[in-house]
């Protein structure tokens, strides 16, 4: 099954840095996934997250508040694979 | 994460213990190293002369880069570390339903301890209101985040000294509370943003994430690095500044047109600092050198205060969610603060 990974944040430096570690980390990895990011307060809001970036896999919070490094994301997503 | 994983990861290992003990070690000898170092490599080895201008420029701006970035990089580390056992969700849940008054005070302290990015601003004054804070609890608390900035106060506690440091916390702190109460009396709900209160929070996500002792280090080690390249070259522009006018402008000049006796040094210093957007840690070499040359302590740290609380980026972001007149007074009370407060501190410190 596909994983849909959501990366959200209003658009700042480290939501930027997440998004893209994460996509690296998908192609490293060759996992079957979608990297999406949400930039909209209002939809980051109604998830009931106030800490950004966050990064929510599958309905899922696994990471907030920081920009987690390509490995620490290959081991995560590695976990869930 | 298997259950015996997660037992591993949990308790603080020794070799994490090791690392850390090591890397305390390593910072305190540099510490102590780095002013023979210089010495010796710029009077020394390259044969300046102590008492000339330009070695003394350039022993200046060597000797206070490193110390700088050493204290900026211990500083930020320790307080990442602490601040990882607060979150914006357990400072939500700990405000959610207070009065106004006392809320305002519990705010203003949780601004400080709580990890706060400013591109988290929207996000948590939404999750806030929505989740029943009042709106002048919550701006308490929006003010307090960055005006109290634990690395400002590390590092003015190291270069000036405790008084200067807590004189400094408790002036944050009164503003927030006093603007976040005032604002909350002139009932400013009404120059918010309607969507703000039709928006739906859900629990569903509102936990937070758990955090290992590795996970602690880890955040604070990629804190420092993500924070010293991020502000190295307002940090390295600000100590050239400062070695410049360490070895070039006369102290008469500042003591002239800006000291303690001029009535408007204090309003000119905010002014100034509104437009410059930089961490407080930017700030800090050139309050350090302009303290040196004669300028007023207050009006130095309400220049601080209004670089960092009142920044337009951060004006900009809060936009989406307030409308201008709640920020034009939000910007008006705490920049009155600030200006009370470098008054208070020039009559205060002399």
């Amino acid at each position: 099954m596909t994983m849909q990974i959501r990366v959200l944040g209003s658009g700042c430096a480290r939501c930027k840095t997440l998004a893209e570690n994460a996509r690296e980390a998908v192609r490293v990895l060759g996992v079957d996934a979608t990297v999406e990011e949400v930039h909209d307060p209002m939809e980051i809001i109604a998830q009931g997250i106030l800490t950004t970036p966050a990064l929510v896999i599958d309905g899922e919070l696994v990471l907030a508040g920081h920009a987690a490094t390509v490995p620490q994301l290959e081991e995560v997503f590695a976990g869930r694979g | 994460m298997n259950p015996k994983a997660a037992e591993r990861r949990s308790s603080p290992d020794v070799s994490i213990a090791a690392r850390l003990v090591g890397a305390a070690f390593l910072w305190w000898f540099l510490y102590r190293v780095n002013g023979p170092l210089w010495d010796w490599a710029v009077y020394r080895a390259a044969g300046l002369a102590p008492d000339g201008r330009l070695g003394e420029t350039i022993h200046f701006f060597v000797f206070d880069t490193t110390k700088i970035l050493l204290l900026l990089s211990g500083i930020i580390f320790v307080v990442t570390v602490l601040r990882s056992f607060m979150s914006l969700e357990r400072t939500r849940a700990l405000l959610g339903g207070k009065r106004e008054g006392f809320a305002n005070v519990v705010a203003a302290g949780l601004g400080v301890a709580t990890p706060f990015c400013s591109c988290s601003a929207v996000p948590a004054f939404m999750g806030f209101v929505a989740a029943g804070v009042p709106i002048g609890v919550t701006l308490s608390f929006l003010i307090a985040s960055p005006l109290v900035n634990e690395i400002a106060l590390g590092m003015l506690f190291t270069l000036f000294g405790w008084r200067i440091a807590l004189l400094y916390m408790a002036a944050g702190l009164t503003i927030a509370v006093i603007a976040g109460f005032v604002l909350g009396r002139l009932h400013v709900e009404r120059w918010v943003e309607p969507f703000v209160f039709e928006t739906k929070v859900s629990a569903a996500l509102s936990a937070g994430v758990k955090l290992t002792w590795r996970d602690r280090v880890e955040l604070g080690r990629e804190e420092v690095v993500t924070i010293v390249r991020k502000v190295l070259p307002y940090l390295l522009v600000g100590i050239a500044l400062g070695a410049a006018i360490h070895g070039w402008v006369p102290t008469s000049f500042f003591v002239h047109y800006a000291g303690p006796g001029n009535p408007f040094a204090v309003p000119i210093a905010v002014l100034l600092g509104i437009p410059l957007y930089s961490n407080a840690a930017g700030v800090l070499p050139l309050v350090e050198v302009l303290h040196a040359k004669g300028l007023g302590m207050g009006t130095l740290l309400a220049f601080m205060m209004a670089v960092v609380a009142l920044s337009l980026p951060e004006m900009i972001l809060l936009r989406r969610v307030l409308k201008p007149k709640l920020i034009a007074a939000f910007v008006g009370v705490v920049g009155l603060g600030i200006v009370f407060v470098g008054y208070l501190f020039n009559a205060v410190l002399g």
